[in-house]
């Protein structure tokens, strides 16, 4: 007979799971034990919230469910987090907390939470296992429901006591959840009538969010936007679905949108959301949003559905399977050039140009001076990205900076925290995405704010041998709130500058990583060059005015049109 | 507008307070709830009275749909149903005032399910409109204490 905790081992390994990230504890000692015994990898993190956000960078990464581990009270509520994060951006990973014995369930013994209470409003399920016979029914429920339909957390809490019991249990073969049936197939008449308004349209836009990746549907992704010639614009989530250097891709839209992307939503007459949800930051005011266009929503979550914005032609499934139902509805039928290759993208192309010349992240044409701007860092980084290169980011301007410019060109290769913004997510989730692929080079791009929030995980790099290129904006401030104060708060300014910063070059040394920072633009390609060929874990500090600002911006109750490129007052440096 | 949902859920401990959650953190708002095992003992049934107009009551189905254990969530608000609430209301009854309130109840059909020296308990079912009625009825003569049910109900013929 199998102990709880040994059942739940052989369980995960029933399950393909090669690696838990973990942090143990006293409600979780029968757990580790049974896990030192098995051949799944345990990675011992700095802090429960890591192990979450890596369990995420390795799912996101990977394409399969993420696993961590926790002991019950803070160990849990650590998690949580990692949870929400999860839950924002459905990725799907499987959340195991140790929790006290039964009998003392609701004593508030000590270390005791409520953690499935907690994380119940940011889960897709959970479970309070109390049978320890239940837990191969549990275990398979939970990885079928974290990656099934519309993915996303399930957190198993299991008492000591039930991970402590001895039973006979009965492997679980099948899952059975007569509330739980996700939509597949396309409906028949809904995608006869996308594709008569895809027929129609003139002026067709495609907007690829996450569920693309998720639902590994790039594939047919491209082969529609080339049959008919369908520019394709991207939600955070969705950046990499199409590479940044196909001619019909044309980056990310919201509110810190490329001007083109918008511009193009704004004026197109037909838009079609694939595996998005409409976030505020990407619609900016819903009622200005693209306002000559009809809209397809194409979800596999019905709930999505008309929550953010008025839909057209709603149409719900899998999307791989629903784009390929759209492909053969179309028998082959093509169009030749794309309505932006008329005089419109011209026009766009001069406007967002001129639009992107008076932003300061970019450098004014024709300076020679050293200083370096966010878009130098990130115009060196492409030379220097593979196809295969993995980028995650923290929270924060760097981040914008990065979704903004990064030449992506496959699915999995950006991951960063879109929907909660979570400072602290990009080191631990570059550990996952390294820990799922070991011999691809994982970058993270960080702040000195979100830095300091994701610094333990540094530990663990150490401690695995985990080779992450870390780049560090610098600018001595929390300069996406900063960013906000100018804009909301008439340039007042409070709680962003940190006085103090620690020396990170010190601190990369006490971690054992190569050290490098960099001052003056020249000496910049070689930095990035020489970061990224080390072999093992690096940081490159770059210091940078707390002056540039992320633009576009798109300010409260505007349209998606109506973006701001600096601060009302300020004088601009373009020029103009 | 009200709206009557009838929820099937999995009859498992949590349930309830995971739908009730859920109305709370996406602001919608309660005005009944009931809850009780249904001809399947594995299967409650949670029926709901909401007030929202159309969008706001397709979002509370879509997300009650979400819910792993939610079976099936049918609006029966435009159905033909058969609607009861129960009432159970102490009201002061000395001996002047005891015979006339026997007799008002048997208007109604109600029962009287308790005597004291001063007060009866009287017990009344029916749709909403009835339980109104009955509480207008007594109040004049001194309620001192009211409890009621939400609405349970079903819908008529075969359906």
């Amino acid at each position: 007979m199998d102990s709880g905790a040994e059942i739940l081992v052989k369980c995960l390994e029933k399950e393909d799971v090669e690696v838990v990230f973990g942090y143990p504890g006293g409600a979780a000692l029968e757990i580790f034990d049974a896990l030192q015994k098995s051949k799944i990898r345990n990675i011992l993190v700095r802090h429960e919230q890591g192990a979450a956000h890596a369990a995420n960078g390795y799912a996101r990464a990977s394409g399969k469910v993420g696993v961590c581990l926790a002991t019950s009270g803070p160990g849990a509520t650590n998690l949580i987090t990692g949870v929400a994060t999860a839950y924002m951006d459905s990725i799907p990973i499987v959340l195991i907390t140790g929790q006290v014995s039964t009998s003392m369930i609701g004593t508030d013994a000590f270390q005791e939470v409520d953690v499935t209470g907690i994380s119940d409003p940011i889960s897709k399920h959970n479970y309070l296992v109390k049978d320890t016979a239940e837990l191969p029914r549990i275990v398979k429920e939970a990885f079928y429901i974290a990656k099934s339909g519309r993915p996303g957390p399930v957190l198993i809490d299991l008492p000591k006591d039930v991970a402590a019991a001895r039973v006979e249990a009965e492997d679980c073969l099948r899952v059975d959840l007569r509330g739980y049936k996700p939509n597949i197939i396309g409906h028949k008449g809904q995608i006869r009538q996308v594709v008569q308004l895809l027929r129609e349209a003139e002026r067709p836009l495609l907007c690829a969010g996450g569920g693309v990746i998720s639902a590994g549907a790039e594939e047919e992704l491209l082969c529609l936007a080339e049959q008919l010639q369908i520019p394709v614009v991207n939600t955070l989530m969705g950046l990499g679905s199409i590479s940044r250097e196909h001619p019909l891709s044309l980056g990310m839209l919201g509110t810190y949108g490329l001007a083109k992307a918008n511009l193009v939503t704004q004026n197109c007459d037909l838009f079609i959301a694939l595996g998005m949800r409409f976030d505020d930051r990407v619609t900016g005011n819903t009622k200005k949003f693209a306002p000559q266009a009809k809209i397809i929503h194409i979800d596999i979550d019905t709930a999505e559905i008309g929550k953010n914005i008025r839909v057209d032609v709603p149409l719900v499934g899998d999307l791989k399977i629903i784009l390929k139902q759209i492909i053969e509805s179309l028998e082959g039928e093509k169009r030749e050039g794309s309505w932006l290759t008329r005089e419109t993208l011209a026009e766009l192309e001069k406007e967002a140009a001129r639009e992107a010349a008076a932003t300061p992240a970019n450098a004014p044409a024709g300076s020679a001076g050293p200083e370096i701007y966010p878009g130098d860092v990130i115009s060196a980084l492409n030379q220097l990205i593979t196809p295969d290169t993995i980028v995650t980011t923290d929270v924060g301007q760097h981040q914008i900076w990065a979704a903004q410019g990064l030449k992506l060109r496959k699915p999995r290769t950006f991951i960063s925290s879109g929907g909660l913004g979570t400072m602290g997510y990009g080191i631990p989730a570059a550990i996952g995405a390294q820990v799922a692929c070991p011999g691809r080079t994982v970058v993270v791009i960080t702040g000195d704010g979100s830095f300091q929030m994701g610094m333990p995980e540094l530990g663990t790099c150490l401690a695995e041998d985990l080779p992450l290129k870390i780049i560090l904006f610098n600018n001595k401030t929390l300069g996406m709130v900063k960013q906000l104060q100018d804009h909301y708060c008439e340039r007042r300014h409070t709680s962003v500058y940190f006085r103090k910063l620690p020396d990170f070059q010190y601190i990369a040394r006490a971690y054992g990583a190569l050290s490098l920072s960099a001052r003056d633009k020249k000496e910049l390609p070689e930095k990035l060059e020489q970061l990224l060929r080390h072999p093992g874990l690096g940081i490159l500090e770059i210091e940078i005015s707390a002056e540039y600002n992320v633009y576009p911006m798109v300010l409260g109750g505007q349209g998606l049109d109506e973006m701001v490129f600096s601060v009302p007052g300020a004088c601009s440096k373009g020029g103009d | 507008m009200r709206h009557t949902l009838a929820v099937l859920v999995e009859n498992r401990p949590g349930v309830l307070s995971h739908v009730a959650g859920l109305f709370a953190r996406r602001g919608y708002n309660i005005e009944s709830l009931v809850v009780g095992e249904t001809e399947d003992k594995t299967v409650s049934r949670i029926t709901l009275v909401v007030e929202g107009d159309e969008r706001v009551i397709e979002q509370v189905s879509k997300q009650l749909n979400k819910q792993i254990e939610v079976i099936k969530v049918n609006d029966i608000t435009n159905e033909q149903t058969v609607d009861r609430q129960m009432l159970l209301v102490k009201v002061t009854a000395d001996q002047a005032a005891r015979q006339e309130i026997l007799q008002l109840m048997e208007i109604f059909r109600c029962r009287v399910v308790d005597i004291g020296r001063r007060s009866l308990i009287i017990e009344a079912t029916g749709d909403e409109g009835k339980i109104e009625a009955v509480i207008q009825s007594l109040r004049p003569f001194g309620i001192k204490e009211l409890v009621r049910t939400g609405k349970v109900s079903m819908v008529r013929g075969s359906k």
